[in-house]
This record gives structure tokens, C-alpha cells and sequence, in this order.
């Protein structure tokens, strides 16, 4: 079949945004499982690019990697290169702390602090030194609060426990949190999966909103919300990149049939 | 059996079984609650019931003259001299006054029986609080023996069988002269929680066992809380997961099962022999209770931590909380509730431990209450062992008196974590 074409299409560099993050040969393994092979992939400034493909393909793991998170689990073993504005992030000289704060993460799950809707979103500029004084500490939440679409909502239960929000509120509430520190990425292990559409589809606008300002990766089981959010798309399978390309592209003309398969629900 | 009976007979029959077991196993567990709280009703009325007396004390009524003659001779108003004076001569003295008609030696000695030698303390007490007394005459409620004591509580009979009571006929028509008078009184035994341990049961205290157990908890609470905690948090949330963590996890389940004497040798053999610490001292005790109390708070603190869930130390990572950050700020604020529990139960264990104790030499009979932790001391427990191998009939009540005392510090102690954790959840 295609394959000396596919693997020349893979490393192909994208026409049009410049790459905020790129892969390149990244290996993950688990103990002695291998859960990515060679990953090569660049993430566009200020674009979305959907991980998608079947559960256990390895896309949440690549998204863990771009910002390290992984360094958490122990039996996890990262090699290649991934960069961030060309500086790699896995050198021994940068700071882990100070990679995630340039690239934030949403979860599958939401998970706000079990404190006030405040602290929640407040809590990250102030480890960071970010808002010396009160004024400008609450004038970080309520931009923060405000981009996520938010503010409205909360703005009269600033004080009230971010738990007692609805699960789409908590969830935007986590993308407030994320934003408060100032990130330049920010990486959502399928948001919406745990919201019911309304609240999904208040997300996937707040997603589209963000990108003016933020370069977004999303991990989504939902191939509508891919191809609803985002410009890139790269479909995984089996620990591989199979295909990467235009959103557009990608949904109406796959070049491999794993992709097709998949996209069009035959397997996954 | 026909097709039609039997078709819908087995699932009827399977959801009576269901519901007969549920049944049935409630009825267990109403059943193993319901025998608990008799055992825990019975054991507390049963203590109560022997112990409530021991709060009270019989008090004797008598007319004291300060004589000059006796006490101060030369009229100096010398403490020293006041101190050394023979107070048990002004007691004799108004004995005899109530009851004129005992004057051979020993009629003299069975009435001067009757009153306890405490008695004389509390007349030398009064005198150096204020020689001004001297010269003068009071009426001073002092008290009585303890033979008297039991006599008035009912805990011997009044009619005498040969051996069975300590007292005379002629030392109960007193007692009940005295009683009949108005001069004898059963009232709240307040020296019961000041005085130190004593060889008369009226005098006997809990207060000494009491300050030693309040000091020996402080250092029990001040090296095993710190320490437990650091160990906890640090094994379940920083230490890599290897065989060196597995072997450690190991030992500290290990040493939560090792019988409590066994810490109490270690304390003799290092802290007393080798680091030449003082004997019978609540510094030891507390190091001792401490390194037992250890492993029970590492266990509840790291089943504490594991229970705060994973996302929200992910949540913090993933703003770039560092990973001090995430423990002090999100994880620990969310198991200190578990983690308090957990001290509580090692705190209470150490707070009615003997045996090891025992070994470190806090069984001593010390009547002088501990001011400090180096002083020798006796803790509650111990104090309750002591009273309980005493033969004397006084004892008794004391000893289920004390166990209440135990048992109250105990829910003070309880108390006091309650509604510390209440306060550490209500801020989340």
C-alpha cells in the first residue's frame, strides 16, 4: 500500500502556523510495555489539533508528555525530542514546574480544589509570585474567570466552594484555573467527556474562543468535537501516529484505512 | 412436579432466600452492636457504681485549740520551729475533749485511730498559712480513717463478726456519737485529685498519676506526631516505590504488632542504660509510649494520604505547583482529618498503657506530684495497677475511682481531637 508515502507525509511541515511545540521520535514506554512508537508531531501556535483515536492508542500519553506530567508515574520512560519554542523540555536544566506553567492542562475529569471558586482559580498566580497585591490578584481571577466563560455565572459566589458548581461549571472553572497562570499551551485530556451536550457544547465554544490567545491540544473520543474544534488533527493507533493533517482533510480524505476504519466507526 | 408449578418457583423461591439472608445478616450485625454497647453499658455502671464513692470522703468534725504551749513554746513564730511542732498532739487533744470518758492508754489509741494521720498535715497547713491562729480555737473538718470511711459508706457491717471488720464496738458507739452530733460528714474528696499516691487509702490521690500522665502525653504527642507525619508523607508521597520502600512498609506494620513490653525493654536497656536517663522520669515514659505510638500513626496517616484523590494532586502538578506545594497545600490539608484520627488512636493506646511502663521503672510509689519531666512520676494505669495489688479495703473505690478519672481524660483527649478535626474540615 502507501506506506513510503504516508511516513514521507508524517514529517512533512506544516504550511502556515509556525510549530509552538514539535515531537520528534518520541518513544514512551511503560516498565516494558511500549506505549508510543516514534511520535512525530507539531503543534501550530494558536491552533487546536485533536489527538484522536481508539482508547488505549496512546494519545493521553503523548498529551502527558508535553508537559511532563508523566514524569509522575514511575515505571514511565520518555525518549526523542519534544520542544517548546525550540527549546527541548526534557533537558535536565529546565525547570518542570516552570514548563507547566507555560503549558497548563484541563482534565478528563474536573477536578477544582476543594476550596472557593476564588482560591481555586487564584491558587496558581499566587504560587507563581503572579499578583502581588489583592487588586490585581482579583483582577487575575476575574479575566481568568471571564475568558472561560465563567465570570457571569460565579461573579456574586466568588467565596462559595468550587465543588458546589455543576460539572460543566467545574469544569470551566479548571480551564479558568489552567488560564490564571498565563499559559502559552494548554493541553485538555477530553474535557467534555464527563458533561452532558449543553455543557459540552459551552466548553467546545470556550475551546474555540481560546484559541485566539492559546495553542490548544485536545485528546477527544468524540470525533464530531474534533472535527468541530479543531484545524489539526492526528489520529493514533496502537501506540502510532497514523495520520496527521488538516482537520479537514483528515475527516474527508484519509490517506491510510486504519484512519478511514476508525473515523468512519467501523472500529474503535 | 408440573411444567406450570415450577417455572415461576425458582426465582420466587431464589428472592425469598435473598431477602431472608439480608435479613439475616442484619440481624447479626443489630446483634454484635446490640452485645457491644451491653458489655460497654455494663462495664461503665459496674465501674461507676464501684468508683463514685471514692470521689467522697468521710470527715470528722473537731474542735481544735492552737495551744502556745504545744506549738510554739518560746514564742518565736519561727516557721521552721512551727513546722516540726507535734500537731498530732492537738488532735489527740480534741479528741479527748469529745470523748472524756477513753482514758486508758488503750481506749486513747483506738479513738485516736479514728481520725486519719492526715489530720495533723491539715493543722500544720493551717498554722504556717497563718501563725495568727495560734492561741486561738476552731472547728476543723479533717479527715477520718479509712476504717471509719468504709464503716460510713457501708462497705463493712455494722454487727460484728470475728476478722471481719478493723474496727472496735467501742470505735463504732464513738462513730456513731460523733455522727449523731453533726460531726461527722461525708463530703467531695478534693485532695483525691491533688494528693500524690499514699499508704492510707483517705489520703491517696490521683493527682500525681494525673500530672504524670498529662506530661508523659506531652511527650508522647510531641515526638510521635512530628515524626509520624514527616514519615507518612514522605514514604507515601515522595520515596520512590521500590523493594527498599516495600521493606520499610514491611517493618513499620511489623513494629504496630510488637507487644508493648518489648518497647518498654528498649527503653530500659538504651534510654536508662546506655543514654543514662532519669529513672521513672514521664520524659521516658513519653519516648517509650512514643516509639510505640509511631507506627500506628505512620499507618493512618499513609492510608489517609492515599485517600485523597490522585486529580487533585494532578490538578496542582499540572498548574506547576511544585511538589512540596501539592503536599502542604492540597494533600495534607485533606488527610489531616485522617491523619488526626489516626494520632488519637496511638494516643489513646499509649494514654492506658502499664507494661511498658513497667520497665522503665513508673510503677515506684512516689507520693511527691511531678512538676517537671525529668521528676519521677507514675501515669494513670499504673497508678490503677498499683491501688488494684493493694490489699486494704479503701483501695477499692479508689481503684474504680481512678479508672474513671482514666476513663474521663480519655474522653477529654477524644474530645479535644474531635473538635480539632472539625475545625481543620470546616475550612474545605
Amino acid at each position: 500500500m502507501a506506506a513510503v508515502e504516508r511516513s514521507e507525509e508524517r514529517t512533512a511541515p506544516r504550511p502556515g502556523a509556525r510549530a509552538k511545540m514539535s515531537a520528534r521520535g518520541v518513544d514512551v514506554f511503560y516498565g516494558d510495555k511500549q506505549a508510543l512508537k516514534g511520535i512525530d508531531l507539531d503543534v501550530g501556535e494558536h491552533e487546536v489539533t485533536a489527538l484522536i483515536g481508539p482508547s488505549g492508542c496512546g494519545k493521553s500519553t503523548f498529551l502527558r508528555c508535553l508537559n511532563r506530567m508523566n514524569d509522575v508515574i514511575e515505571t514511565c520512560r520518555v525518549s526523542g525530542a519534544i520542544s517548546l519554542d525550540g527549546q527541548d523540555i526534557y533537558d535536565r536544566e529546565l525547570d518542570v514546574v516552570l514548563l507547566r506553567a507555560r503549558v497548563g492542562m484541563v482534565f478528563q475529569k474536573p477536578n477544582p480544589f476543594p476550596k472557593s471558586i476564588y482560591d481555586n482559580v487564584a491558587y496558581g498566580p499566587r504560587i507563581h509570585g503572579l499578583g502581588a497585591s489583592r487588586a490585581e490578584l482579583d483582577e487575575i481571577v476575574a479575566t481568568s474567570l471571564e475568558r472561560a466563560g465563567l465570570l457571569a455565572e460565579v461573579a456574586d459566589r466568588l467565596q462559595a466552594p468550587g465543588t458546589s458548581l455543576s460539572g460543566g461549571q467545574q469544569q470551566r472553572l479548571c480551564i479558568a484555573r489552567a488560564i490564571a497562570v498565563g499559559p502559552e499551551v494548554i493541553l485538555m485530556d477530553e474535557p467534555c467527556s464527563a458533561l452532558d451536550p449543553i455543557a459540552t457544547a459551552r466548553v467546545e465554544e470556550l475551546i474555540d474562543e481560546l484559541r485566539e490567545n492559546f495553542t490548544i491540544v485536545i485528546v477527544t473520543h468524540n470525533m464530531q468535537q474534533a472535527a468541530r474544534v479543531s484545524q489539526r488533527t492526528a489520529f493514533f493507533h496502537l501506540g502510532e501516529l497514523v495520520e496527521q493533517g488538516d482537520t479537514e482533510t483528515i475527516f474527508t480524505s484519509p490517506r491510510d484505512e486504519r484512519t478511514q476504519g476508525y473515523i468512519t466507526g467501523r472500529f474503535g | 412436579m408440573t411444567e406450570a408449578a415450577r417455572k415461576p418457583d425458582p426465582g420466587r423461591a431464589r428472592l425469598r432466600r435473598r431477602y431472608a439472608a439480608e435479613a439475616r445478616f442484619r440481624l447479626y450485625g443489630m446483634l454484635a452492636v446490640g452485645a457491644a454497647l451491653v458489655m460497654l453499658g455494663v462495664l461503665l455502671v459496674k465501674t461507676v457504681a464501684a468508683g463514685h464513692s471514692g470521689f467522697t470522703q468521710t470527715f470528722v468534725a473537731l474542735d481544735v485549740r492552737y495551744d502556745p504551749a504545744v506549738l510554739d513554746p518560746a514564742s518565736a513564730r519561727d516557721p521552721a520551729a512551727l513546722g516540726a511542732a507535734d500537731y498530732d498532739r492537738l488532735v489527740k487533744d480534741a479528741l479527748s475533749d469529745l470523748f472524756p470518758e477513753a482514758t486508758s492508754r488503750s481506749d486513747r489509741r483506738a479513738l485516736n485511730d479514728l481520725v486519719s494521720v492526715g489530720a495533723a498535715y491539715r493543722l500544720r497547713a493551717r498554722i504556717l498559712d497563718d501563725p495568727a491562729r495560734i492561741g486561738t480555737s476552731e472547728r476543723v473538718w479533717v479527715p477520718a480513717a479509712s476504717a471509719v470511711d468504709m464503716l460510713v459508706k457501708g462497705f463493712v457491717p455494722r454487727a460484728r463478726g470475728p476478722g471481719e471488720r478493723a474496727l472496735s464496738d467501742r470505735q463504732v458507739a464513738w462513730i456513731d456519737a460523733l455522727s449523731g452530733a453533726g460531726r461527722l460528714e461525708r463530703r467531695f474528696n478534693a485532695a483525691f485529685f491533688a494528693n500524690g499516691d499514699s499508704r492510707e487509702p483517705e489520703l491517696a490521690g490521683v493527682g500525681g498519676a494525673l500530672a504524670g500522665t498529662f506530661l508523659t502525653m506531652l511527650v508522647t504527642l510531641a515526638l510521635s506526631f512530628p515524626l509520624g507525619l514527616a514519615t507518612a508523607v514522605y514514604l507515601e508521597e515522595f520515596a520512590a516505590k521500590n523493594r527498599m520502600a516495600a521493606l520499610i512498609e514491611v517493618n513499620v506494620n511489623n513494629l504496630a504488632a510488637v507487644p508493648s513490653i518489648v518497647f518498654g525493654l528498649l527503653g530500659l536497656a538504651i534510654l536508662l542504660g546506655y543514654f543514662g536517663l532519669p529513672r521513672s522520669a514521664p520524659l521516658v515514659g513519653g519516648m517509650v509510649l512514643a516509639l510505640m505510638t509511631l507506627p500506628t500513626i505512620i499507618i493512618a496517616g499513609r492510608a489517609a494520604l492515599q485517600a485523597v484523590p490522585p486529580s487533585i494532586r494532578e490538578g496542582a502538578l499540572a498548574i506547576g505547583a511544585s511538589k512540596l506545594q501539592v503536599v502542604a497545600h492540597h494533600v495534607l490539608p485533606l488527610a489531616l482529618p485522617g491523619i488526626l484520627t489516626g494520632a488519637i488512636i496511638g494516643m489513646a493506646r499509649a494514654l492506658g498503657e502499664t507494661a511498658p511502663l513497667l520497665m522503665i521503672g513508673m510503677v515506684a510509689f512516689i507520693v511527691d506530684v511531678p512538676r517537671g519531666l525529668a521528676d519521677p512520676a507514675t501515669v494513670l494505669p499504673v497508678q490503677v495497677f498499683l491501688w488494684a495489688d493493694n490489699p486494704e479495703r479503701g483501695f477499692v473505690e479508689k481503684t474504680s475511682a481512678a479508672i474513671l478519672v482514666l476513663l474521663g481524660f480519655l474522653a477529654v483527649m477524644n474530645a479535644l481531637a474531635v473538635l480539632l478535626r472539625r475545625r481543620f474540615e470546616r475550612r474545605w
